[in-house]
C-alpha cells in the first residue's frame, strides 16, 4: 500500500502530460485559429475584427462575441474553388496513399524476409534520405525532372523518347515527389508489423494445405492491417495538407488545399477565410482519425 | 509436384484404409525394395524392430539413411527409423540433437539432403508441407491470432475444399473431442494455456492426417496440466488409432506416453525400444546417462561362475553381472546400475545368503541425503573414493529406520541389477 502512494502522484503526473502538451501547443491555438475563422477580414493590425480586449470590460467583450459569424464557412461551402481545392487534396492523398501502399507493401515484406543481418542495412537505406534536407531533395527533384535534366538525357539516350518530355508542373511529377517523400512513413510501420509477426504462423498455414499464396492472403496479410492502416494514417493526413510538393512539382491550373490556403493568408491576408479553410480541413481529417481510433479500439478488445 | 491423395481428408475416422487400390500396390513394391535393402542394418533401429517381413505389414511411415546438413553442421545424420500406423511414437533426446529438424523434415519444412522418406510407401521427401497428409501441432501452437477458434479449426478445412455442411460438422466433432465447446467464437487470446494447447490439437488433427506430429506440445503447461493433458492425449491418440509422434526433451513425458522411444544424439539414434526396455536394458553408456540416474563402474570383463561375468573395476572392486546377450567384444566395459536398484543396509547381509546369491556388496559412509518426499536419495562415499547414489522408495511415513550422514553403510545389488556396457 505504502508504495502504491510513493508512486501515484509522479504516476498521475505522467498520464496528465500528454493531455497538458495537447491543451498548450494544440487546443490552445487551435481555439485562436477557430476564433479568427468566426471574424471578419479588415484592413487593421490584426488584419480582421472584432478583436477580444480584455481591459475594454465585459461590455465590449460580449459586443465582440455578437460580432462572431459563421459567413467565411458560407464562403467556403457557396464558392465551388475551395470544394474543388479541398477535393483535389483529398485525391491528390487517396491516389498516392495507394500508390505509397503499392509500393511500400513489398519493400517492407521484403526487408522482413531478409536475413537479420541486412534488414538494419535495408533499414539505413529507408531513413538514409532524411539526412538531407527535404526542399533540397525536392529541389533534386526540380534538375531531374527539367527539360534538358537527367530524366529526359536518359530516355532519350535509350531512344525510348525522340523529343524530351515535360515533366515539370504536371500531375506526374507532384506524385512522383509526393511518394517519394513520404515511402519512408509507409514502409517502417509495415515492416515493424511484419517482422514481429510469428514465422510459425506460415508454417502452421502451409501445413493445413495453403499454398505460399493462400498463407499470404490468409495470414500475412490480415495480420499486417494495423501496419498499413498505420502507415496509411500516416502518409494520407499530410499529404491531403501538403503545400511544398505541389507548389514546386504540380502546375498552377489546380490547387490543394495547402496552396488555396497559403493564397488566402499571404497573397489576399484573408486570415479569417484562410482560418475557416484551416478549420473544415481539421474537421475533413478528423474523419479517418476517428475511424482508425473505432478499429484500433476493435483490435484491442479483440486481443485482450 | 507429387500430391498424396488429396481426399484424405474425407476418410472416416480411423484413417487407414484411404488409399487407392493403384497407391497400395505401390506402397507393397517399395516395401519389398526395402526388405532387400535392409540387408544392412542402418543402426540400431532395425535392431528394434524386430523380424523385418512382421514390422513391413504394418510400417506407416519409412525414414531411410536420411541426411539434413546445415553448413558443416550434420543435424540428422544418415538416419532411419520405422513407424508403425497406429504407434505413439517419441523422439527424445536433448537439445540440438537434431529431433526437430526430423519432424520439421517429416512436416515438410526442411527438405533432407540425403535418404528417403516414405508413407505409405511413397516418397514424400520432396513434397511441399501443404500436399502432405501430415499435420504438425506446433510448440506454441502457431494460433491464428486474427481468427477465432472455430475458423482456426476451419482453416486446413477450407483449404481442402470441403463443403461447407461437412466443415460445419467436422469442426462440430473437433470442438467436442478437444472439449472447446463454448469457445468458438473466441480469439486465440482470450483463451488460457490449457485452452490453446486443446485448439491447437483440434485444428491438427481436423484433417485426419495419417501421421500427427506434436513439437513439445506440453512444453507450456504447467506440470499439474501437463500430467493430465499426457494422459488425455493418449487416450485420444488411442481412440482415434491414429499415429501420433511426439518430439519431447522430458523423458518422464515419454515415458508416459509413448509406446515406443528413439533416443537421439547428435543426429543419430541411439537407440528405438519400448520405455521399460529403454531405462532396464539401454543400449549404450550414452543411453543410460542420459534417460534417467545411474551408477556407472568401469572395468575389464573376464569370465564367472554360472553364466555370469566378473568385472573387475577400480572403484568397487570386482562386480559380479549377468552375462548380456550379445556378448561384449571389446574388454573395457561400463557396469550400470540404476541407483532404485541400489539397496542400503547398516549390516553385512548373512553369509548364506551371500553365498547362494552372488551380491555385490560396496562399502562405504553416507555423504549427503536428498529428502524427495516420494522417495530418498543417498550418496554414499566408497572406501576407495568412488560415489555410489541410492534412492529408497520412502515406504513409511516415519523415519525410524532412515539413514544419515556420515552413517557406515553396506550398498548391495544383485547381478541382475546390472546392465554390462561397451565403452
Amino acid at each position: 500500500m505504502s508504495a502504491r502512494r510513493i508512486f501515484a502522484r509522479p504516476a498521475r503526473l505522467a498520464a496528465i502530460a500528454p493531455y497538458f502538451w495537447m491543451v498548450l501547443f494544440f487546443l490552445v491555438p487551435f481555439g485562436f485559429v477557430l476564433k479568427i475563422s468566426l471574424s471578419q477580414t479588415a484592413i487593421a493590425q490584426p488584419p480582421y475584427l472584432p478583436v477580444f480586449d480584455p481591459m475594454q470590460g465585459f461590455a465590449a467583450i460580449k459586443a465582440a462575441f455578437a460580432a462572431l459569424s459563421l459567413d467565411n464557412f458560407r464562403l467556403l461551402v457557396s464558392d465551388h474553388l475551395y470544394a474543388m481545392s479541398y477535393l483535389r487534396s483529398l485525391v491528390v492523398a487517396a491516389v498516392s496513399t495507394s500508390i505509397l501502399v503499392l509500393i511500400g507493401y513489398p519493400i517492407a515484406y521484403g526487408m522482413a524476409r531478409l536475413p537479420r543481418r541486412w534488414q538494419s542495412v535495408a533499414m539505413m537505406l529507408v531513413i538514409v534520405p532524411f539526412w538531407t534536407s527535404f526542399l533540397i531533395r525536392i529541389y533534386a527533384w526540380i534538375n531531374i525532372l527539367q527539360h534538358d535534366g537527367l530524366l529526359n538525357r536518359i530516355l532519350l539516350a535509350l531512344h525510348l523518347v525522340a523529343t524530351p518530355v515535360v515533366w515539370l508542373s504536371t500531375d506526374s511529377a507532384m506524385y512522383l515527389g509526393i511518394v517519394y517523400s513520404y515511402l519512408p512513413f509507409m514502409i517502417l510501420p509495415l515492416y515493424a508489423t511484419l517482422d514481429k509477426m510469428d514465422p510459425a504462423l506460415l508454417e502452421a498455414a502451409s501445413d493445413l494445405g495453403s499454398s505460399p499464396r493462400q498463407a499470404f492472403w490468409l495470414v500475412t496479410f490480415p495480420l499486417s492491417l494495423p501496419g498499413v492502416a498505420a502507415g496509411v494514417l500516416l502518409c494520407f493526413i499530410p499529404i491531403v495538407g501538403e503545400f511544398v510538393i505541389p507548389d514546386l512539382l504540380a502546375g498552377s491550373d489546380s490547387l490543394m488545399i495547402g496552396q488555396t490556403l497559403w493564397l488566402e493568408f499571404f497573397t489576399n491576408r484573408d486570415w479569417p477565410v484562410a482560418a475557416a479553410a484551416a478549420v473544415l480541413l481539421l474537421v475533413l481529417l478528423l474523419a479517418p482519425l476517428l475511424l482508425y481510433d473505432r478499429l484500433q479500439r476493435r483490435q484491442l478488445e479483440g486481443t485482450r | 509436384m507429387l500430391r498424396l491423395s488429396p481426399g484424405y481428408s474425407t476418410a472416416s475416422l480411423p484413417a487407414t484404409t484411404g488409399q487407392t487400390g493403384i497407391m497400395t500396390e505401390d506402397a507393397t513394391n517399395s516395401a519389398n525394395e526395402t526388405v532387400s535393402a535392409k540387408a544392412k542394418p542402418p543402426d540400431a533401429a532395425s535392431r528394434e524392430t524386430g523380424p523385418p517381413a512382421a514390422a513391413t505389414d504394418s510400417v506407416l511411415l519409412r525414414i531411410e539413411a536420411v541426411v539434413k546438413k546445415f553448413g558443416a553442421l550434420r543435424a540428422v545424420d544418415r538416419l532411419s527409423l520405422e513407424i508403425r500406423g497406429g504407434e505413439f511414437f517419441a523422439l527424445l533426446g536433448p537439445s540440438g540433437c537434431g529431433k526437430t529438424t526430423l519432424l520439421r523434415m517429416l512436416a515438410g519444412f526442411e527438405t533432407p539432403d540425403e535418404g528417403r522418406i516414405l508413407l505409405d510407401g511413397t516418397d514424400i521427401a520432396q513434397v511441399l508441407p501443404h500436399q502432405r497428409p501430415i499435420n504438425m501441432m506446433f510448440q506454441n501452437y502457431a494460433l491464428f491470432p486474427h481468427l477465432d477458434v472455430r475458423d482456426n479449426i476451419a482453416f486446413g478445412l477450407k483449404r481442402a475444399r470441403m463443403p461447407r455442411a461437412e466443415i460445419d460438422t467436422r469442426v462440430a466433432e473437433m470442438v467436442a473431442l478437444a472439449r472447446l465447446e463454448g469457445l468458438e467464437k473466441r480469439k486465440p487470446d482470450q483463451l488460457s494455456g490449457g485452452q490453446k494447447q486443446r485448439v491447437a490439437l483440434a485444428r491438427s488433427l481436423a484433417r485426419r492426417p495419417r501421421v500427427l506430429l506434436l513439437d513439445e506440445p506440453l512444453a507450456a503447461l504447467d506440470k499439474k496440466l501437463r500430467e493430465g493433458t499426457q494422459l488425455e492425449l493418449m487416450e485420444l491418440q488411442r481412440r482415434l488409432g491414429m499415429t501420433f509422434i511426439i518430439v519431447t526433451h522430458d523423458q518422464e513425458e515419454a515415458m508416459t506416453m509413448a509406446d515406443r522411444i528413439g533416443v537421439m544424439n547428435k543426429g543419430r539414434l541411439e537407440q528405438v525400444a519400448t520405455p521399460r526396455k529403454l531405462y532396464e536394458a539401454p543400449g549404450s553408456r550414452w543411453v543410460a546417462e542420459f534417460v534417467g540416474d545411474v551408477n556407472l563402474f568401469e572395468g575389464q570383463a573376464g569370465p564367472g561362475a554360472g553364466g555370469r561375468l566378473a568385472v573387475s573395476t577400480k572403484d568397487a572392486g570386482t562386480i559380479v553381472v549377468t552375462a548380456p546377450h550379445d556378448p561384449a567384444t571389446k574388454s573395457p566395459v561400463s557396469v550400470a546400475v540404476r541407483p532404485e536398484k541400489v539397496k542400503l543396509s547398516r549390516g553385512v547381509p548373512a553369509s548364506g545368503v551371500v553365498e547362494a546369491h552372488p551380491i555385490n556388496r560396496l562399502e562405504g559412509v553416507v555423504t549427503d541425503v536428498g529428502y524427495l518426499g516420494g522417495f530418498t536419495t543417498y550418496k554414499v562415499k566408497l572406501d576407495t573414493g568412488a560415489v555410489v547414489r541410492s534412492s529408497m522408495a520412502n515406504t513409511t511415513r516415519l523415519d525410524i529406520d532412515a539413514y544419515r550422514s556420515t552413517e557406515r553403510v553396506v550398498a548391495w545389488f544383485t547381478p541382475e541389477d546390472c546392465v554390462v556396457l561397451e565403452q
